[in-house]
């Protein structure tokens, strides 16, 4: 059937498989999204004693349907006096960027012998950086399109805060790559499956770490190489973590939109769904951080023991759902430590960020290279 | 004098955030914890529980107008709670009852009887005022409506309300 075979031209077929994962990620983030809002609420409930959201649907399930709803049909209501261009793009621009990183996250190993990524590129971490520090564009201008002192002095956080952050940021992952020597993201998930994740580097199945090569399956245990490189692992994850908080404006670092004291900081003049644009991209940038964090030091979709998807499509999905679980896993942690740390103030956030966090990273650096060094002398 | 608040030296490591925000995570996550396993108390789920059972006798809820086992209604429209109601709550019409009505002697009693529960305040001093035993705060809280008009309870919703009471004097039965 000369009709079918069409689809098995390579070019054709990499068009229709593109299109069928953006569909299929985009539909599972958006729904992770919507979730991520309803257990944010529950998670935050429980931790302080409550119930939470139980009345739409069996423990609430529903909630995020009926919340979406109520903003669909909210007034959008635009202030007298504000940029009413950059007001209405300012949303888009919050949640765009926030959706582009995910373009580059491998979220699975294969199924069907299609690699489980959209685009597989050489430069994926620079791409994430790139994208996702234009996240800040979309506070930027709500904050100052809004003709209005709180979402002003929002935006202005939000950027000097952005800037700080993005420095420890970049800098926290360089190791990373000192190690594996790449900044394509599937082949950095592809070494944490031969070599154990980053964080947890004690099973592997084809070397004991970069410099010492060992025949055989899957391996417990630890070797001197990947003891002595774990220490900067650890660092560069807590930094880069950090980070990603501060990046995500979560809460420890929530300064753009401080409640009690900018009265939510660029979102105040927002409302119906511009306003849910803005909630959503928040919520999309933190599954994507956590996307990334996943992917560069909690070996992204594999786990020890479970085969990759050359195995048969059963494992490929079984690598998808571990990669989603590690996201939804990080993604408690966030909630966990937004309803456990107050902010910070604006003056000790800086001075973490330019005096500890920046100086960590850039030590960081230097004791990695010294580790690789000793080792391969 | 100023007060001067000793602040506590912190060490090199205390300094670092990092023993106050490990402990402050363990702690949120215990109240998770056994909020999972169900051992935290939590708030009474309102609609579907209730804490009628233990109300006290003596709670005082809306007002309502009682008859006793007779079927008489007590209320015999003096009007004395009308004029103590605090925040005037109570609108009373009076008219006289026929003579040849089996309680003709009680003269007069209620032809509209009122209480605008937006107005009320729940203070008793109705009940208290009452000569003839005839209004009484039952247990009943929840008192909502969708409009002004269906806030005023009338004459028969108080009735409905309060229902019959039993062993109340009777001092209108001798002189039948």
């Amino acid at each position: 059937m000369p009709s079918l075979e069409i689809f098995l031209q390579p070019e054709v077929f990499l068009v229709w498989t593109s299109v069928l994962k953006i569909c299929v990620i985009l539909g599972i983030v958006l729904t992770m999204v919507a979730y991520s809002v309803w257990a944010e609420r529950k998670v935050s409930a429980f931790i302080q004693d409550r119930i939470g959201p139980n009345r739409v649907g069996w423990a609430g399930l529903i909630q995020p349907i009926a919340d979406g709803l109520k903003l669909l049909l909210k007034e959008n209501f635009v202030p007298a006096g504000v940029n009413k261009f950059y007001f209405s793009i300012a949303p888009s621009l919050a949640m765009v960027p926030a959706i582009l990183v995910l373009a580059v996250l491998p979220f699975g190993s294969t199924l069907f012998e299609v690699p489980m990524v959209i685009a597989n590129l050489e430069i994926g971490v620079l791409w994430v950086f790139a994208v996702s520090s234009l996240g800040v564009y979309g506070i930027v201008l709500a904050g100052w399109a809004s003709n209005s002192k709180y979402p002003f002095l929002g935006g202005i956080r939000s950027s000097s805060q952005m800037i700080s952050y993005e420095l420890s940021l970049g800098l926290s992952v360089i190791p990373v790559f000192m190690i594996i020597g790449t900044l394509n993201l599937g082949e950095i998930v592809q070494y944490q499956v031969e070599n154990g994740w980053m964080i947890f580097p004690v099973w592997f199945t084809s070397g004991a770490g970069p410099l010492e090569i060992v025949e055989g399956g899957t391996v417990f245990g630890l070797s001197l190489s990947k003891t002595l490189l774990w220490i900067p692992m650890v660092i560069s994850c807590v930094v880069f973590t950090v980070a990603m908080f501060a990046e995500t404006n979560r809460m420890p670092f929530d300064l753009p939109e401080a409640e009690q004291e900018l009265i939510g900081g660029y979102h105040t003049e927002y409302s119906s769904m511009r306003f849910a644009l803005f909630f959503l991209g928040e919520y999309a940038a933190m599954i994507a951080g956590s996307g990334v964090i996943v992917t560069l030091f909690f070996g992204g979709w594999s786990l020890p023991f479970i085969p990759s998807g050359n195995e048969g499509w059963f494992w490929g999905l079984v690598n998808i759902g571990t990669f989603f679980a590690k996201v939804a896993a990080i993604i408690f942690f966030f909630l966990w430590v937004r309803w456990t740390l107050p902010r910070f103030r604006f003056d000790q956030l800086m001075k973490l960020g330019w005096y500890v966090f920046f100086e960590l990273a850039l030590v960081n650096i230097f004791l990695t290279a010294g580790i690789l060094a000793y080792l391969q002398s | 004098m100023a007060t001067v608040v000793q602040r506590p030296k912190l060490n090199l490591f205390e300094r670092s955030y990092l023993p106050a925000v490990l402990g402050g995570l363990f702690i949120t996550i215990k109240h998770f914890k056994n909020m999972i396993l169900g051992k935290t108390k939590v708030t009474m789920q309102y609609p579907e529980q209730k804490w009628d059972s233990s109300l006290p006798e003596w709670y005082r809820g809306a007002p309502t107008l009682v008859k006793d086992e007779h079927d008489r209604e007590r209320c015999v429209a003096c009007q004395l709670c009308e004029f103590i109601c605090p925040p005037r709550a109570i609108t009373i019409k009076a008219a006289e009852l026929p003579s040849e009505s089996k309680w003709g002697k009680v003269e007069k009693y209620p032809k509209k009887f009122d209480i605008d529960m937006i107005r009320c305040i729940y203070c008793g001093l109705c009940e208290e005022v009452c000569p003839e035993q005839a209004i009484f705060l039952r247990k009943d809280y929840s008192i909502t409506g969708l409009s002004r008009a269906e806030m005023v309870h009338d004459k028969e919703k108080l009735y409905e309300l309060g229902g019959v009471m039993k062993g109340l004097v009777n001092k209108w039965n001798e002189k039948k």
